[in-house]
């Protein structure tokens, strides 16, 4: 097939191995005839260096943000310091089981439970659980509390959780699957959660709101102290979303702003990478009345030293295997060692100045429809584009003929057009000026050449793909015919 | 260490001035003007002060050595994470960074890289498990199984789940968890000896259920009777969810001819440290009618414009930035990068050297258990064992782990709590203990029957 890269089935030939395994010094077992497998597992057959020719080769067809500059909104694509892959791998925390005496693993808890003490100063919140996998494991980590908090006060006819009309898709989904109502809060012309319609809609069945603040605008919620406020007065708690953690780092805290629950995506905020999709991390935090119900185990310390304690009544039960996404957990420790205090109020505001920066830049030539201070990351609508007939999807691509990777499109789904652009601190103020020179030149090429524009990408090793055909015939296996 | 002297932030004191210029505001302050000041931060957080990379690394050394390590002692610990050796092409690939630093491929002209990767560990755990189908990986197994659960609910329109009890107990308790959200009732299905019992089984399936779940092998080190399983259900709709060890299924028969609906697990057996637990890979293989409804990410192939081969992520209206409140799973991450290793390690392995390896750790496992049994020790398990089995003690399992501990010896996994087998350890032996290891184990604990 015509092919920019032969698949490793394709490259297998019989008899061909990429590793020895140890020569056996003990008996050959037979199993049963009757358990054993008609017919071996189809697995590639390939020596070492075509092993590793095949994956550089898929490597150099794949943009990660050492390739470039990776501008996609509300996923903070930070930079990834080597120093976390080192430790990472150190043998004292890559080679460790979780069934291992406690006394056998007493410097894996201690950093557990120092992230955790840092987490809480981070968040401002009491009591902190590293246990989720994810950010939205985490949301539905922290959905399940505010059941459970709920049920323990016999409040069980509070079902309603509201979610802003431009929040992740991860929060209505996360609520509806810990068993709640989804009741969405329409966004103001500004931009805000419309709180009078929020007063309008709480009541006694008010179960939570889930909110990230800074929004998925890059905008922050002004009136948050109000917005707390309504919620527990009508008895509900308040949820943090902290995808956007990454602006407001050491400037205030989920904590301050009257939070009760928060999750952080901590692969984002503090330095781990992504991996083209995970691992990450989710670690849920709380304030005192809700830790009765955080996950099992937890991490606590004693006078004879670091222990897992499973012996908590009301806890919502166990959310992961074991204990959380250890090796993650190390990278941002790591991380937050490194920068200190004063660095992460750093990151923050380098954060937020780059992002104002490109704001301002870009709206010369693209609509900013939410003109004002922006927090991490702001939004822009490539409606003007649209009536000149090229599309966001269409800038998105003609971008990574540029050697940029494209910003988040059509999110939130509330702006015409989205372009969801998040800089990051990390990038240098040549990178963002070269970024501005791409996207005005795009601009210009929709009026001069939107043909240049439509057909992109060009300069990839695929041209656009057909996900239609991908969807509808349906070939996720390579053996499948 | 000055203000100025952070390695990650480039901005020099000109940038800063400069683009405050462009925005129109004067200092950093004001674009922080929007917080209202009653809960704007006054002081810097309670913190360490940073540290240098030197600094930071000794510091770390230091923590990781307090921990005992597979490298200092041979371990017999598996119970689901397991001290398998690693090819280190794994981290060689894993390592570079257009893999490690690379977001979601949501536009695939730019990651064909890590769309044809993961569309290759698709078809190798569909190629293991026997099945048409398989997602680019979930979080865990725990997580794989209690997406698999909920998968066969919305199928069945039904809540009743019954569970083994040969299931690893954190999956079991992991289902539980998420049972009060989805409405789900879960029955847990008792063991006969080291077995799921059929009979109880059979007493337990009734129209209102949904799925049955079975660990192969089990908990137990036990390769479970499947054929006899789906027996029990053939005439039924209920779903029959297999939760498999990924390298045994190089040498059992696997789940997919047995008659599995749904088969999950965890690929950390491929190329994955153990590392206190995680992070490490779910996996999720179905059949072809049921590819629509799995959970989280999935690969597909396609043409480009050109009609040259390329891969996109698929069906991904039936995910949360689409579906929202709709979506059947809230997962929206996967483990790519461990796939992508599991995948290398497979790939490392090959077709025989996979199968070699689940042999040795069949032969290896075989040894070990026989040598206990002729020192006068009972094997538990009664049917057949892969990588673990038990052992019954005339003492605490505890206390023979602290035996083993004081010969250098990383002993097994106390049964004593989830399964109320207090003198019962359950072992595994893997390609990589030698059988010197294994004699000396058999050697100190022996010694406790003296």
């Amino acid at each position: 097939m015509n092919s920019v890269n032969p698949s490793i089935f394709e490259l297998s030939r019989k008899d061909r191995v990429g590793y020895s395994l140890p020569k056996s010094d003990v008996p050959e077992r037979k199993l049963p005839e009757s358990l054993l497998r008609q017919e071996a597992a189809r697995l590639p057959e390939v020596s070492e260096l075509q092993l590793m020719r095949h994956y550089t080769r898929l490597s150099h067809d794949n943009f990660g943000i050492e390739n470039g500059f990776y501008p996609l909104g509300s996923c903070t694509m930070k930079y990834n310091p080597k120093i976390n892959e080192v430790t990472a791998r150190l043998d004292g925390f890559a080679n460790i089981h979780p069934f291992q005496p406690l006394e056998h693993v007493q410097g894996a808890l201690q950093l557990m439970y120092e992230l955790q003490e840092d987490l809480k100063v981070i968040t401002g919140m009491d009591a902190i659980s590293l246990q989720p996998a994810a950010g939205a494991h985490g949301e539905w980590t922290g959905l399940m509390m505010v059941r459970a908090f709920h049920e323990k006060n016999g409040d069980t006819k509070r079902t309603k959780v509201f979610v802003p009309d431009s929040a992740h898709g991860t929060n209505p989904a996360s609520a509806y699957i810990a068993g709640f109502d989804v009741v969405s809060i329409p966004t103001t012309d500004e931009g805000f959660v419309d709180v009078e319609d929020l007063r309008q809609k709480v009541g006694d069945d008010t179960a939570a709101l889930m909110l990230t603040n800074p929004n998925t605008l890059g905008l922050f919620e002004k009136d948050i102290v109000e917005i707390a406020e309504i919620i527990h007065d009508a008895g509900g708690l308040l949820y943090y979303d902290g995808a956007n953690l990454n602006a407001i780092m050491a400037k205030t805290s989920p904590g301050f702003m009257g939070f009760d629950i928060v999750h952080l995506n901590i692969h984002k905020t503090f330095s781990t990478p992504h991996g083209g999709g995970g691992p990450g991390a989710g670690p849920v935090g709380v304030k005192e009345h809700i830790q009765p119900y955080l996950p099992i185990p937890r991490v606590e310390k004693t006078d004879s030293g670091y222990t897992l304690n499973d012996h908590y009544p009301d806890s919502i039960g166990r959310v992961k295997g074991y204990y959380g996404n250890f090796g993650v957990l190390v990278r941002a420790y790591t991380y937050i060692r490194t920068m200190g205090p004063v660095g992460l109020r750093k990151v923050s505001e380098s954060a937020v100045l780059h992002a104002n920066y490109l704001a301002k830049r870009l709206s010369s030539a693209y609509v900013l429809p939410y003109d004002q201070i922006c927090k991490h990351e702001f939004v822009l609508s490539g409606k003007i584009q649209k009536k000149q007939g090229v599309r966001t999807l269409d800038i998105a691509k003609r971008l990574l003929d540029y050697d940029f990777y494209a910003p988040t499109v059509y999110f939130p789904l509330i702006v015409e057009e989205a372009m969801m652009i998040e800089p990051t601190e990390t990038e240098s103020k040549e990178t963002l000026d070269e970024f501005v020179t791409a996207m005005l030149k795009i601009a210009e090429e929709v009026v001069e050449n939107p043909e240049l524009v439509l057909e992109a990408p060009h300069q990839k090793s695929v041209r656009r793909l057909d996900e239609v055909k991908a969807a509808r015939q349906i070939k996720v296996n390579y053996f499948q015919s | 260490m000055t203000e100025e002297d952070f390695r990650y932030l480039p901005d020099t004191s000109k940038d800063v001035s400069e683009m405050l210029a462009e925005i129109g505001v004067e200092k950093i302050d004001d674009l922080f003007s929007d917080i209202p000041k009653e809960i704007l931060m006054t002081e810097e957080l309670a913190l360490p002060d940073p540290l240098s990379e030197g600094e930071v690394l000794r510091h770390m050394k230091k923590m990781a050595a307090q921990n005992t390590t597979s490298q200092d002692m041979p371990i017999f610990l598996g119970a689901g994470t397991y001290d398998h050796e690693i090819p280190s092409a794994v981290d060689a690939v894993i390592s570079r960074s257009e893999f490690l630093t690379a977001y979601t491929p949501y536009q695939p002209e730019a990651s064909q890289g890590e769309l044809q990767a993961i569309f290759e560990f698709q078809t190798m755990i569909s190629e293991l498990t026997g099945m048409d189908a398989t997602n680019s990986s979930l979080y865990d197994g725990p997580a794989s199984l209690g997406e698999a659960v909920a998968l066969a609910q919305v199928q069945t329109r039904k809540k009743k789940v019954l569970l083994s009890n040969g299931v690893h107990p954190h999956a079991r308790q992991v289902v539980k968890t998420a049972a009060p959200g989805r409405g789900s009732e879960i029955v847990e299905i008792p063991l006969k000896v080291d077995q799921t019992d059929l009979e109880r089984l059979k007493e337990a399936i009734d129209t209102d259920t949904a799925a049955v779940v079975i660990q192969y092998p089990n908990f137990l080190g036990t390769i479970e009777d499947l054929r006899a399983v789906k027996a029990l259900l053939a005439d039924t709709k209920i779903k029959f969810i297999v939760m498999a060890n990924p390298l045994a299924l190089a040498l059992l028969e696997t789940p997919g001819q047995l008659g599995a609906d749904i088969v999950v697990g965890d690929t950390q057996p491929f190329g994955i440290p153990m590392s206190y637990g995680g992070p490490h890979c779910g996996y999720f293989s179905v059949n072809k009618t049921d590819i629509r409804k799995v959970p989280g990410r999935i690969v597909g192939e396609t043409v480009d414009q050109d009609g040259k081969r390329g891969f996109v992520l698929t069906l991904q209206s039936r995910e949360q930035h689409i579906r929202r409140e709709k979506a059947t799973s809230y997962m929206s991450s996967n483990q790519a990068l461990n796939a992508l290793a599991s995948a290398v390690a497979m790939a490392s392995f090959g077709k025989e050297g996979t199968r070699q390896m689940a042999q040795l750790n069949l032969d290896k496992a075989g040894y070990l258990a026989n040598q206990l049994v002729s020192k006068g020790f009972k094997l538990f398990n009664e049917g057949v064992f892969f990588n673990e089995f038990i052992i019954e003690l005339p003492l605490s399992a505890d206390e023979a782990n602290q035996v083993l501990l004081e010969a250098g010896i990383i002993g097994g996994y106390s049964l004593a709590k989830d399964y109320d087998l207090p003198n019962h350890l359950l072992l595994c032996v893997t390609e990589k203990r030698t059988k010197a290891e294994l004699d000396q184990f058999v050697e100190v604990l022996g010694g406790v029957l003296a």
